[in-house]
Protein backbone atom coordinates (compact mmCIF):
# COMPACT_ATOMS: atom_id res chain seq x y z
CA UNK A 1 0.00 0.00 0.00
CA UNK A 2 1.04 3.48 -0.93
CA UNK A 3 1.07 6.01 2.16
CA UNK A 4 0.47 9.54 1.37
CA UNK A 5 3.93 10.90 3.49
CA UNK A 6 2.60 14.53 3.84
CA UNK A 7 0.31 13.98 6.76
CA UNK A 8 3.08 12.68 8.75
CA UNK A 9 5.17 16.00 7.95
CA UNK A 10 2.99 18.24 9.83
CA UNK A 11 3.27 16.42 13.26
CA UNK A 12 6.41 18.30 14.88
CA UNK A 13 3.80 21.30 14.57
CA UNK A 14 0.90 19.37 16.52
CA UNK A 15 4.09 18.99 18.88
CA UNK A 16 4.97 22.21 19.17
CA UNK A 17 1.19 23.50 19.49
CA UNK A 18 0.37 20.75 22.48
CA UNK A 19 3.92 21.67 24.38
CA UNK A 20 2.65 25.96 23.96
CA UNK A 21 -0.91 24.95 25.36
CA UNK A 22 0.47 22.20 27.84
CA UNK A 23 3.22 24.60 29.07
CA UNK A 24 0.31 27.58 29.22
CA UNK A 25 -1.68 25.83 31.43
CA UNK A 26 1.04 24.58 33.73
CA UNK A 27 2.11 28.54 33.84
CA UNK A 28 -1.28 29.64 34.82
CA UNK A 29 -1.80 27.25 37.99
CA UNK A 30 1.74 28.49 38.74
CA UNK A 31 0.85 32.03 38.65
CA UNK A 32 -2.38 31.28 40.49
CA UNK A 33 -0.74 29.36 43.08
CA UNK A 34 1.96 31.93 43.59
CA UNK A 35 1.23 35.33 42.60
CA UNK A 36 -2.68 34.56 44.18
CA UNK A 37 -1.42 33.11 47.19
CA UNK A 38 -4.78 31.20 47.47
CA UNK A 39 -6.13 28.26 49.91
CA UNK A 40 -7.66 26.10 47.94
CA UNK A 41 -10.50 24.44 49.37
CA UNK A 42 -12.88 21.77 47.58
CA UNK A 43 -14.40 20.15 50.85
CA UNK A 44 -17.33 22.50 51.44
CA UNK A 45 -19.25 21.49 48.39
CA UNK A 46 -20.50 18.05 49.17
CA UNK A 47 -22.51 19.89 52.00
CA UNK A 48 -24.05 22.21 49.64
CA UNK A 49 -25.08 19.05 47.24
CA UNK A 50 -26.79 17.26 49.93
CA UNK A 51 -27.12 18.12 53.29
CA UNK A 52 -28.43 16.10 56.54
CA UNK A 53 -32.22 16.27 57.07
CA UNK A 54 -32.58 16.12 60.90
CA UNK A 55 -36.31 15.74 60.81
CA UNK A 56 -36.06 13.33 58.12
CA UNK A 57 -33.15 11.57 58.81
CA UNK A 58 -32.00 11.26 55.55
CA UNK A 59 -29.59 13.33 53.01
CA UNK A 60 -31.70 15.95 51.24
CA UNK A 61 -30.33 17.89 48.26
CA UNK A 62 -29.10 21.06 49.22
CA UNK A 63 -28.71 24.16 46.97
CA UNK A 64 -26.47 23.36 43.94
CA UNK A 65 -28.33 20.28 43.96
CA UNK A 66 -31.67 21.81 44.16
CA UNK A 67 -30.17 24.22 41.40
CA UNK A 68 -29.65 21.99 38.81
CA UNK A 69 -32.81 20.01 39.60
CA UNK A 70 -34.77 23.33 38.95
CA UNK A 71 -32.44 23.60 35.93
CA UNK A 72 -32.87 20.85 33.95
CA UNK A 73 -36.75 21.25 34.84
CA UNK A 74 -36.20 24.90 33.13
CA UNK A 75 -34.35 23.08 30.37
CA UNK A 76 -36.81 20.06 29.47
CA UNK A 77 -40.18 21.96 29.66
CA UNK A 78 -38.64 24.96 27.91
CA UNK A 79 -37.25 22.81 25.37
CA UNK A 80 -40.59 20.74 24.94
CA UNK A 81 -42.53 24.55 24.46
CA UNK A 82 -40.39 26.26 22.28
CA UNK A 83 -40.72 23.11 20.04
CA UNK A 84 -43.91 23.10 20.10
CA UNK A 85 -44.01 27.10 19.36
CA UNK A 86 -41.21 27.25 16.86
CA UNK A 87 -42.83 24.50 15.00
CA UNK A 88 -46.33 26.57 15.05
CA UNK A 89 -44.52 29.56 13.73
CA UNK A 90 -42.27 27.90 11.14
CA UNK A 91 -45.11 26.50 9.26
CA UNK A 92 -46.77 29.90 9.56
CA UNK A 93 -43.59 31.20 7.91
CA UNK A 94 -44.00 29.39 5.12
CA UNK A 95 -47.62 30.12 4.66
CA UNK A 96 -49.22 31.33 1.27
CA UNK A 97 -51.06 33.83 3.21
CA UNK A 98 -49.95 37.17 4.75
CA UNK A 99 -51.12 37.77 7.80
CA UNK A 100 -49.50 34.51 9.38
CA UNK A 101 -46.34 34.90 7.32
CA UNK A 102 -46.24 38.30 8.92
CA UNK A 103 -46.65 37.08 12.41
CA UNK A 104 -44.43 34.91 12.41
CA UNK A 105 -42.15 37.21 10.98
CA UNK A 106 -42.71 40.12 13.71
CA UNK A 107 -42.21 37.33 16.55
CA UNK A 108 -38.79 35.95 14.81
CA UNK A 109 -37.44 40.09 14.07
CA UNK A 110 -38.78 41.74 17.47
CA UNK A 111 -36.77 38.54 19.46
CA UNK A 112 -34.05 38.11 17.59
CA UNK A 113 -33.07 41.67 17.28
CA UNK A 114 -33.34 42.06 21.32
CA UNK A 115 -30.37 40.91 23.36
CA UNK A 116 -31.26 37.66 25.78
CA UNK A 117 -30.22 39.53 29.03
CA UNK A 118 -32.80 42.88 28.18
CA UNK A 119 -35.77 40.78 26.54
CA UNK A 120 -35.56 38.77 29.60
CA UNK A 121 -35.67 42.10 31.96
CA UNK A 122 -38.68 43.18 29.29
CA UNK A 123 -40.17 40.17 29.56
CA UNK A 124 -39.94 39.94 33.53
CA UNK A 125 -41.34 43.50 34.15
CA UNK A 126 -44.14 43.84 31.50
CA UNK A 127 -45.50 40.20 30.61
CA UNK A 128 -44.48 37.82 33.40
CA UNK A 129 -45.98 40.03 36.18
CA UNK A 130 -49.26 39.36 33.95
CA UNK A 131 -49.47 35.85 33.09
CA UNK A 132 -48.99 33.97 36.62
CA UNK A 133 -51.53 35.83 38.14
CA UNK A 134 -53.75 34.88 35.32
CA UNK A 135 -52.94 31.14 35.77
CA UNK A 136 -53.69 31.28 39.48
CA UNK A 137 -49.82 29.40 40.71
CA UNK A 138 -49.46 32.09 42.99
CA UNK A 139 -52.35 30.70 45.81
CA UNK A 140 -51.82 27.25 44.30
CA UNK A 141 -50.37 25.49 47.03
CA UNK A 142 -53.47 26.31 49.11
CA UNK A 143 -56.11 24.89 47.00
CA UNK A 144 -54.57 21.66 44.98
CA UNK A 145 -54.50 18.72 47.16
CA UNK A 146 -51.79 16.85 48.36
CA UNK A 147 -51.74 14.35 45.67
CA UNK A 148 -51.46 17.04 42.58
CA UNK A 149 -48.81 19.05 44.70
CA UNK A 150 -46.67 16.08 44.62
CA UNK A 151 -46.88 15.66 40.78
CA UNK A 152 -46.33 19.36 40.45
CA UNK A 153 -43.30 19.13 42.74
CA UNK A 154 -41.89 16.57 40.34
CA UNK A 155 -42.28 18.02 37.25
CA UNK A 156 -42.14 22.06 38.25
CA UNK A 157 -40.35 21.63 41.51
CA UNK A 158 -41.62 22.82 44.96
CA UNK A 159 -45.05 25.01 44.67
CA UNK A 160 -43.78 27.75 46.47
CA UNK A 161 -41.61 28.42 43.72
CA UNK A 162 -43.99 27.54 41.01
CA UNK A 163 -44.94 31.02 39.68
CA UNK A 164 -41.07 31.88 39.71
CA UNK A 165 -40.31 28.41 37.32
CA UNK A 166 -43.11 29.14 34.96
CA UNK A 167 -41.93 32.72 34.32
CA UNK A 168 -38.36 31.16 33.79
CA UNK A 169 -39.78 28.75 31.38
CA UNK A 170 -42.11 31.21 29.30
CA UNK A 171 -39.02 33.74 29.47
CA UNK A 172 -36.67 31.31 27.64
CA UNK A 173 -39.16 28.95 25.64
CA UNK A 174 -39.98 32.62 24.00
CA UNK A 175 -36.95 33.13 23.48
CA UNK A 176 -35.45 30.10 21.99
CA UNK A 177 -38.68 29.83 19.98
CA UNK A 178 -37.58 32.39 17.79
CA UNK A 179 -34.27 30.16 16.67
CA UNK A 180 -36.32 26.98 16.53
CA UNK A 181 -38.41 28.88 14.02
CA UNK A 182 -35.65 29.95 11.91
CA UNK A 183 -34.66 26.39 12.23
CA UNK A 184 -38.03 24.61 11.15
CA UNK A 185 -38.40 27.15 8.23
CA UNK A 186 -35.30 26.28 6.55
CA UNK A 187 -35.89 22.35 6.89
CA UNK A 188 -39.31 23.20 5.00
CA UNK A 189 -37.87 25.10 2.56
CA UNK A 190 -35.54 23.11 1.96
CA UNK A 191 -37.78 20.52 0.60
CA UNK A 192 -37.89 20.39 -3.13
CA UNK A 193 -40.68 22.50 -4.63
CA UNK A 194 -41.12 19.04 -6.73
CA UNK A 195 -41.73 17.10 -3.78
CA UNK A 196 -44.85 19.26 -3.10
CA UNK A 197 -45.82 19.23 -7.26
CA UNK A 198 -45.89 15.64 -7.03
CA UNK A 199 -48.25 15.68 -4.53
CA UNK A 200 -50.56 17.94 -5.49
CA UNK A 201 -50.93 15.92 -8.83
CA UNK A 202 -51.90 13.04 -6.58
CA UNK A 203 -54.26 15.42 -5.14
CA UNK A 204 -53.48 15.76 -1.25
CA UNK A 205 -54.59 18.69 0.23
CA UNK A 206 -51.98 21.58 1.48
CA UNK A 207 -52.14 19.98 5.00
CA UNK A 208 -52.23 16.31 4.06
CA UNK A 209 -48.62 17.49 2.06
CA UNK A 210 -47.06 19.26 5.04
CA UNK A 211 -47.89 16.45 7.25
CA UNK A 212 -47.16 12.98 4.89
CA UNK A 213 -44.39 14.90 2.17
CA UNK A 214 -42.81 17.76 3.79
CA UNK A 215 -42.69 17.29 7.15
CA UNK A 216 -41.14 13.89 7.25
CA UNK A 217 -38.31 15.00 4.90
CA UNK A 218 -38.08 18.54 6.92
CA UNK A 219 -37.38 16.13 10.66
CA UNK A 220 -34.84 14.92 9.50
CA UNK A 221 -33.15 17.66 7.97
CA UNK A 222 -33.68 19.47 10.78
CA UNK A 223 -32.53 17.60 13.84
CA UNK A 224 -28.81 18.49 13.81
CA UNK A 225 -29.44 22.35 13.88
CA UNK A 226 -32.44 21.75 16.75
CA UNK A 227 -30.02 19.46 18.75
CA UNK A 228 -27.51 22.29 19.12
CA UNK A 229 -30.05 25.00 19.66
CA UNK A 230 -31.26 22.66 22.74
CA UNK A 231 -28.35 22.67 23.95
CA UNK A 232 -27.43 26.41 23.56
CA UNK A 233 -31.18 26.70 25.40
CA UNK A 234 -30.06 24.06 28.62
CA UNK A 235 -26.97 26.92 28.74
CA UNK A 236 -29.08 29.73 28.02
CA UNK A 237 -30.93 29.31 31.27
CA UNK A 238 -28.11 30.28 33.40
CA UNK A 239 -29.36 33.94 32.62
CA UNK A 240 -32.64 34.04 33.58
CA UNK A 241 -30.96 33.88 37.32
CA UNK A 242 -31.33 37.63 36.29
CA UNK A 243 -35.16 37.74 37.25
CA UNK A 244 -34.12 36.11 40.47
CA UNK A 245 -35.12 32.43 39.25
CA UNK A 246 -34.08 30.02 41.59
CA UNK A 247 -31.77 27.79 38.97
CA UNK A 248 -28.41 26.49 39.22
CA UNK A 249 -26.32 29.76 38.37
CA UNK A 250 -28.76 31.40 41.11
CA UNK A 251 -28.04 29.66 43.44
CA UNK A 252 -24.73 29.27 43.04
CA UNK A 253 -24.08 33.07 43.38
CA UNK A 254 -25.92 32.68 46.89
CA UNK A 255 -23.39 30.10 47.83
CA UNK A 256 -20.65 32.05 46.45
CA UNK A 257 -21.50 34.77 48.51
CA UNK A 258 -21.80 32.77 51.48
CA UNK A 259 -19.02 30.94 51.56
CA UNK A 260 -16.68 33.80 49.59
CA UNK A 261 -14.87 30.62 47.78
CA UNK A 262 -15.64 32.26 44.58
CA UNK A 263 -12.73 30.04 42.55
CA UNK A 264 -14.11 26.50 43.76
CA UNK A 265 -17.60 27.09 43.53
CA UNK A 266 -17.86 28.33 39.74
CA UNK A 267 -15.23 26.13 38.51
CA UNK A 268 -17.28 23.21 39.99
CA UNK A 269 -20.70 24.54 38.72
CA UNK A 270 -18.99 24.91 35.14
CA UNK A 271 -18.09 21.28 35.38
CA UNK A 272 -21.83 20.63 36.35
CA UNK A 273 -23.31 22.72 33.20
CA UNK A 274 -20.64 20.91 30.95
CA UNK A 275 -22.04 17.72 31.72
CA UNK A 276 -25.77 18.03 31.49
CA UNK A 277 -24.66 19.89 28.16
CA UNK A 278 -22.04 17.22 27.02
CA UNK A 279 -24.93 14.19 27.72
CA UNK A 280 -27.73 15.98 25.74
CA UNK A 281 -25.40 16.17 22.70
CA UNK A 282 -24.38 12.85 22.78
CA UNK A 283 -28.58 11.72 23.14
CA UNK A 284 -28.68 13.86 19.94
CA UNK A 285 -26.04 12.26 18.74
CA UNK A 286 -27.59 8.93 19.19
CA UNK A 287 -31.18 10.17 17.73
CA UNK A 288 -29.25 11.61 14.74
CA UNK A 289 -27.52 8.38 13.79
CA UNK A 290 -30.49 6.14 14.19
CA UNK A 291 -32.49 8.88 11.98
CA UNK A 292 -30.24 8.42 9.33
CA UNK A 293 -30.25 4.71 9.54
CA UNK A 294 -34.23 4.85 8.79
CA UNK A 295 -33.09 7.10 5.43
CA UNK A 296 -33.25 5.86 1.85
CA UNK B 1 -51.78 1.78 -33.52
CA UNK B 2 -54.73 1.33 -34.08
CA UNK B 3 -57.42 3.72 -33.34
CA UNK B 4 -58.88 3.43 -29.90
CA UNK B 5 -62.28 4.96 -30.74
CA UNK B 6 -62.06 8.78 -29.55
CA UNK B 7 -65.49 9.38 -28.14
CA UNK B 8 -66.70 12.91 -29.16
CA UNK B 9 -67.03 13.98 -25.84
CA UNK B 10 -64.72 17.01 -24.75
CA UNK B 11 -62.69 16.27 -21.85
CA UNK B 12 -60.48 18.90 -21.56
CA UNK B 13 -61.57 22.38 -22.72
CA UNK B 14 -59.15 24.88 -23.49
CA UNK B 15 -59.98 28.58 -24.43
CA UNK B 16 -58.30 31.74 -25.14
CA UNK B 17 -55.85 31.39 -22.07
CA UNK B 18 -53.09 33.28 -21.49
CA UNK B 19 -50.74 33.83 -18.87
CA UNK B 20 -47.70 35.79 -17.61
CA UNK B 21 -44.55 35.24 -15.57
CA UNK B 22 -43.74 38.99 -14.72
CA UNK B 23 -44.04 40.67 -18.12
CA UNK B 24 -43.28 38.27 -19.89
CA UNK B 25 -45.79 36.44 -21.20
CA UNK B 26 -45.77 32.23 -21.34
CA UNK B 27 -49.11 31.47 -22.92
CA UNK B 28 -50.91 33.53 -25.28
CA UNK B 29 -54.53 33.02 -26.43
CA UNK B 30 -54.04 28.94 -26.37
CA UNK B 31 -57.26 27.51 -27.86
CA UNK B 32 -56.90 23.15 -27.03
CA UNK B 33 -59.66 20.84 -26.92
CA UNK B 34 -59.39 17.44 -25.46
CA UNK B 35 -61.77 14.63 -26.60
CA UNK B 36 -62.19 11.77 -24.13
CA UNK B 37 -59.90 9.33 -25.03
CA UNK B 38 -57.35 11.38 -27.23
CA UNK B 39 -53.51 11.64 -27.11
CA UNK B 40 -52.32 14.64 -27.55
CA UNK B 41 -48.24 15.21 -27.96
CA UNK B 42 -46.99 19.04 -27.62
CA UNK B 43 -43.98 19.57 -28.60
CA UNK B 44 -41.94 22.86 -29.49
CA UNK B 45 -38.22 24.57 -28.52
CA UNK B 46 -37.55 25.11 -25.25
CA UNK B 47 -39.23 28.26 -23.72
CA UNK B 48 -42.10 27.30 -26.17
CA UNK B 49 -44.40 27.58 -23.20
CA UNK B 50 -45.71 23.63 -23.57
CA UNK B 51 -44.53 22.85 -19.97
CA UNK B 52 -46.45 25.10 -18.77
CA UNK B 53 -49.75 25.04 -20.96
CA UNK B 54 -49.73 21.55 -19.53
CA UNK B 55 -49.50 22.36 -15.89
CA UNK B 56 -52.18 24.88 -15.88
CA UNK B 57 -54.41 22.07 -16.96
CA UNK B 58 -54.07 20.51 -12.82
CA UNK B 59 -53.33 23.55 -11.84
CA UNK B 60 -49.85 23.40 -11.10
CA UNK B 61 -49.67 26.85 -12.64
CA UNK B 62 -52.62 29.46 -12.57
CA UNK B 63 -53.84 30.87 -15.73
CA UNK B 64 -54.65 34.69 -15.51
CA UNK B 65 -57.39 34.53 -18.14
CA UNK B 66 -59.74 32.51 -20.54
CA UNK B 67 -61.06 29.30 -19.57
CA UNK B 68 -59.89 25.94 -19.03
CA UNK B 69 -62.55 23.04 -18.30
CA UNK B 70 -61.60 19.69 -17.09
CA UNK B 71 -64.50 16.78 -17.21
CA UNK B 72 -66.95 19.72 -16.56
CA UNK B 73 -64.88 21.20 -13.59
CA UNK B 74 -63.64 25.05 -14.41
CA UNK B 75 -60.23 25.46 -13.20
CA UNK B 76 -60.89 29.35 -11.21
CA UNK B 77 -60.20 29.82 -7.08
CA UNK B 78 -62.90 27.35 -6.16
CA UNK B 79 -60.51 24.90 -4.40
CA UNK B 80 -62.95 21.93 -4.86
CA UNK B 81 -62.59 22.11 -8.30
CA UNK B 82 -59.06 22.14 -8.11
CA UNK B 83 -59.27 19.18 -5.70
CA UNK B 84 -61.84 17.47 -7.86
CA UNK B 85 -59.54 17.93 -11.38
CA UNK B 86 -56.06 16.77 -9.65
CA UNK B 87 -58.26 13.68 -8.43
CA UNK B 88 -59.28 12.95 -11.96
CA UNK B 89 -55.66 14.00 -13.43
CA UNK B 90 -52.68 12.25 -13.00
CA UNK B 91 -49.05 13.46 -13.60
CA UNK B 92 -45.65 12.30 -14.19
CA UNK B 93 -42.90 14.84 -14.59
CA UNK B 94 -39.10 15.46 -15.75
CA UNK B 95 -37.80 14.65 -12.55
CA UNK B 96 -39.68 12.10 -11.71
CA UNK B 97 -40.85 13.68 -7.87
CA UNK B 98 -41.46 10.81 -6.31
CA UNK B 99 -41.16 10.43 -2.38
CA UNK B 100 -37.82 9.46 -0.86
CA UNK B 101 -38.90 8.78 2.42
CA UNK B 102 -41.22 6.36 1.46
CA UNK B 103 -40.99 3.26 -0.73
CA UNK B 104 -42.34 2.38 -3.72
CA UNK B 105 -45.12 0.80 -2.46
CA UNK B 106 -45.66 3.87 0.34
CA UNK B 107 -45.28 6.23 -2.84
CA UNK B 108 -48.51 4.18 -4.55
CA UNK B 109 -50.61 3.88 -1.75
CA UNK B 110 -50.56 7.81 -0.26
CA UNK B 111 -52.81 9.37 -2.52
CA UNK B 112 -55.29 6.14 -2.58
CA UNK B 113 -55.40 5.70 0.88
CA UNK B 114 -55.63 9.61 1.98
CA UNK B 115 -57.65 11.40 -1.19
CA UNK B 116 -59.65 8.58 -1.90
CA UNK B 117 -60.22 6.56 1.57
CA UNK B 118 -59.18 2.99 0.45
CA UNK B 119 -57.94 0.99 3.32
CA UNK B 120 -54.47 -0.36 3.20
CA UNK B 121 -54.52 -3.77 2.09
CA UNK B 122 -57.12 -1.92 -1.08
CA UNK B 123 -54.62 0.41 -1.83
CA UNK B 124 -51.33 -2.51 -1.52
CA UNK B 125 -53.01 -4.95 -3.97
CA UNK B 126 -53.96 -2.17 -6.01
CA UNK B 127 -51.04 -0.71 -5.98
CA UNK B 128 -49.15 -4.16 -7.06
CA UNK B 129 -51.57 -3.95 -10.21
CA UNK B 130 -50.41 -1.24 -11.32
CA UNK B 131 -46.34 -1.63 -10.59
CA UNK B 132 -47.08 -5.24 -12.42
CA UNK B 133 -48.14 -3.16 -15.02
CA UNK B 134 -45.30 -0.77 -15.37
CA UNK B 135 -43.36 -4.17 -14.95
CA UNK B 136 -41.75 -3.54 -12.10
CA UNK B 137 -43.63 -5.57 -8.50
CA UNK B 138 -40.42 -6.95 -7.52
CA UNK B 139 -38.53 -3.36 -6.31
CA UNK B 140 -42.39 -2.24 -4.02
CA UNK B 141 -40.43 -2.35 -0.95
CA UNK B 142 -37.09 -0.72 -2.15
CA UNK B 143 -36.75 3.10 -1.48
CA UNK B 144 -36.99 5.16 -4.92
CA UNK B 145 -33.20 6.20 -4.42
CA UNK B 146 -31.81 2.62 -4.57
CA UNK B 147 -33.56 2.38 -8.49
CA UNK B 148 -32.60 3.65 -11.88
CA UNK B 149 -34.40 6.50 -13.52
CA UNK B 150 -36.41 4.53 -15.67
CA UNK B 151 -37.24 2.63 -12.70
CA UNK B 152 -38.35 5.75 -11.09
CA UNK B 153 -40.37 7.00 -13.89
CA UNK B 154 -42.32 3.81 -13.98
CA UNK B 155 -43.24 3.84 -10.26
CA UNK B 156 -44.25 7.57 -10.73
CA UNK B 157 -46.83 6.45 -13.55
CA UNK B 158 -47.65 3.61 -11.56
CA UNK B 159 -48.23 6.54 -8.51
CA UNK B 160 -50.59 8.43 -10.83
CA UNK B 161 -52.58 5.07 -12.02
CA UNK B 162 -53.18 4.06 -8.46
CA UNK B 163 -55.36 7.62 -8.49
CA UNK B 164 -57.37 6.09 -11.28
CA UNK B 165 -57.13 8.89 -13.67
CA UNK B 166 -59.27 9.72 -16.54
CA UNK B 167 -56.26 11.92 -17.98
CA UNK B 168 -52.71 11.62 -18.09
CA UNK B 169 -50.19 14.70 -18.46
CA UNK B 170 -46.73 13.41 -18.92
CA UNK B 171 -44.34 16.54 -18.83
CA UNK B 172 -41.49 15.27 -20.81
CA UNK B 173 -41.06 11.97 -18.92
CA UNK B 174 -37.92 10.71 -20.71
CA UNK B 175 -36.02 13.97 -20.55
CA UNK B 176 -34.00 13.08 -17.44
CA UNK B 177 -33.54 9.91 -18.50
CA UNK B 178 -30.12 8.30 -19.85
CA UNK B 179 -30.86 6.92 -23.52
CA UNK B 180 -30.82 3.44 -22.72
CA UNK B 181 -33.71 4.11 -20.34
CA UNK B 182 -36.25 5.88 -22.38
CA UNK B 183 -37.63 2.94 -24.08
CA UNK B 184 -38.96 0.88 -20.75
CA UNK B 185 -40.51 4.09 -19.86
CA UNK B 186 -41.87 4.61 -23.67
CA UNK B 187 -42.73 1.06 -23.88
CA UNK B 188 -45.14 1.56 -20.71
CA UNK B 189 -46.27 4.58 -22.06
CA UNK B 190 -47.54 2.75 -25.39
CA UNK B 191 -49.16 0.07 -23.11
CA UNK B 192 -50.99 3.00 -21.56
CA UNK B 193 -52.28 4.32 -24.50
CA UNK B 194 -53.14 0.64 -25.61
CA UNK B 195 -55.77 1.04 -22.39
CA UNK B 196 -57.77 4.06 -24.53
CA UNK B 197 -56.46 6.85 -21.46
CA UNK B 198 -56.87 10.15 -22.47
CA UNK B 199 -53.10 11.62 -22.30
CA UNK B 200 -51.65 14.84 -22.88
CA UNK B 201 -47.43 14.37 -23.82
CA UNK B 202 -44.96 16.71 -23.88
CA UNK B 203 -42.46 15.46 -25.43
CA UNK B 204 -39.58 15.84 -28.27
CA UNK B 205 -39.80 11.91 -28.92
CA UNK B 206 -41.16 11.67 -31.99
CA UNK B 207 -40.86 8.00 -33.02
CA UNK B 208 -43.67 7.60 -29.56
CA UNK B 209 -45.57 10.83 -30.87
CA UNK B 210 -46.10 9.12 -34.46
CA UNK B 211 -47.15 6.01 -32.80
CA UNK B 212 -49.43 7.08 -30.03
CA UNK B 213 -50.84 11.07 -31.18
CA UNK B 214 -54.37 11.33 -32.45
CA UNK B 215 -53.23 14.98 -32.44
CA UNK B 216 -50.13 17.09 -32.57
CA UNK B 217 -49.55 20.77 -31.07
CA UNK B 218 -46.66 22.59 -31.98
CA UNK B 219 -45.99 25.50 -30.02
CA UNK B 220 -43.82 28.20 -29.70
CA UNK B 221 -43.51 31.96 -27.76
CA UNK B 222 -46.53 30.55 -25.99
CA UNK B 223 -48.83 30.39 -29.13
CA UNK B 224 -50.32 27.18 -31.00
CA UNK B 225 -48.76 27.34 -33.86
CA UNK B 226 -49.53 24.23 -35.82
CA UNK B 227 -52.31 21.84 -34.45
CA UNK B 228 -52.77 18.23 -37.17
CA UNK B 229 -52.97 14.63 -37.29
CA UNK B 230 -49.88 13.26 -37.13
CA UNK B 231 -49.53 12.09 -40.86
CA UNK B 232 -49.93 15.84 -41.82
CA UNK B 233 -47.97 16.88 -38.87
CA UNK B 234 -44.72 14.91 -39.97
CA UNK B 235 -45.12 14.62 -43.92
CA UNK B 236 -46.32 18.71 -44.70
CA UNK B 237 -46.25 20.71 -41.95
CA UNK B 238 -47.95 24.23 -42.95
CA UNK B 239 -45.98 26.68 -40.50
CA UNK B 240 -41.94 27.38 -41.57
CA UNK B 241 -40.97 27.06 -37.94
CA UNK B 242 -42.84 23.72 -37.58
CA UNK B 243 -40.67 22.53 -40.87
CA UNK B 244 -37.69 24.18 -39.09
CA UNK B 245 -38.09 22.53 -35.95
CA UNK B 246 -39.16 19.11 -37.39
CA UNK B 247 -35.96 19.05 -39.40
CA UNK B 248 -33.83 19.98 -36.52
CA UNK B 249 -35.14 17.37 -34.49
CA UNK B 250 -35.96 14.29 -37.25
CA UNK B 251 -32.35 15.00 -38.32
CA UNK B 252 -30.56 12.92 -36.14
Amino acid sequence: MIRNKAPYDSYWIDALVLIAVVSLIVYVVFRVNTVLVYNWDWSFIPGYLFRWDEELQSYAPNLLMKGLFTTIRLAIWSIILAAILGFIMGVMRTSRRLFPRMLSRLYVELIRNIPPVVFIFVFYFFISSQITPLLGLDNISEDSSPMTLKVLDFLLGPPELLSNVVAGIICLALFEGAYVTEIVRAGIQSIPKGQVEGGMSIGLSRIQLMRYVVMPQAVQKVVPPLASQFIILIKDSSIVSLISIQELTFLTMEVATSTQRVFEIWLFVAAMYFVISYACAFGFSRLEKRLALHKA
Amino acid sequence: MPDNAISTETIIQIERVSKWFGDFQVLQDIDLTVRHGERVVVCGPSGSGKSTLIRCINRLEEHQSGRIVVDGNELDYNTKHIHKVRCEVGMVFQQFNLFPHLTVLENCTLGPMRVRGLTKKEAKSQAMEYLERVRIPEQAHKHPSALSGGQQQRVAIARSLCMEPRIMLFDEPTSALDPEMIKEVLDVMIDLAETGMTMICVTHEMGFARTVAHQMVFMDEGRIIENAVPEQFFSNPKNERTKLFLSQILSH
